[in-house]
């Protein structure tokens, strides 16, 4: 068994209008069956993609921000935030949905995935990582 | 791999997946389960109605062992284990019972 890598996903874009957005999360779904230490990463537009109360009604496309929802079924638990592109867009954790995963070394307690963080820490985040793919 | 459900024919693609997920009835997944040489019964049933529910809540079929690990969450380790769940769908519980359930395959299933 080769060593775990550190994969960071980087979401820059609004959740349509393009593909980018739900093929990041599809390549995130896949890749969650190869037992990576897997994280996501939201900032400039992106962060709209975990907004709550999507509906994709008026542009015939499937609304799949509920499948964030089930990313802690497939072990993916990280879900950084860049407090700045929440600012900079009018946008408080407020507007955000609940993703939760349930911590199985705490008696299965539920956790938010969630987390919000600075800019700079954000930097340091994206040099921790062993491969960084960004859509 | 088109279906026939009493007289009215179904869109799938080349591997049995329906096309249009508003097509499914319950008719419908006893012909997929026939073609499938899978009778249905209360236990199949189980599944397949738990991944609807899972689709309906989350916008994906989930891929086979999150599928087991969410059964065991729901139903118990009896029902969400391999062997329970090989034996009620031979060709792989995710691939079949989502095609039953008229469900996309699964995400995540390489």
């Amino acid at each position: 068994m080769s060593e775990v890598k550190k994969f960071l996903y980087v979401n820059r874009k609004a959740p349509y209008g393009t593909i980018y957005a739900l093929e990041a999360l599809e390549v995130v779904l896949i890749g969650a069956a190869f037992d990576q230490d897997v994280s996501l990463a939201f900032l400039d537009d992106g962060v709209f993609q975990l907004t709550k109360g999507q509906n994709t009604d008026g542009i015939g496309v499937k609304n799949f921000s509920p499948t964030f929802r089930a990313l802690g079924d497939y072990e993916v638990t990280k879900l950084f935030v860049e407090q700045e592109s929440l600012d900079e867009r009018g946008l408080t954790t407020d507007d955000l949905q609940e993703v939760t995963y349930e911590d199985e070394d705490d008696d299965w307690a539920e956790k938010p995935s969630i987390r919000v963080v600075s800019r700079a820490e954000m930097a340091d985040i994206m040099a921790n990582q062993d491969v960084v793919l960004s859509f | 791999m088109d279906y026939d459900v009493n007289g009215t024919t179904i869109a799938a693609d080349e591997e049995g997946y329906i096309t249009n997920l508003a097509d499914w009835t319950p008719d419908l997944a006893g012909v997929i389960a026939k073609a499938e040489n899978i009778e249905m019964d209360d236990e199949r049933w189980e599944v397949v109605n738990f991944l609807r529910d899972y689709y309906d809540e989350y916008q994906i079929a989930p891929a086979v062992r999150v599928l087991i690990k969410s059964v065991k969450k729901s139903m118990g380790p009896e029902k969400g284990n391999n062997k329970y769940m090989y034996e009620l769908f031979p060709y792989g519980p995710a691939k079949q019972a989502c095609k039953i359930a008229g469900l996309p395959k699964p995400t995540g299933c390489v």
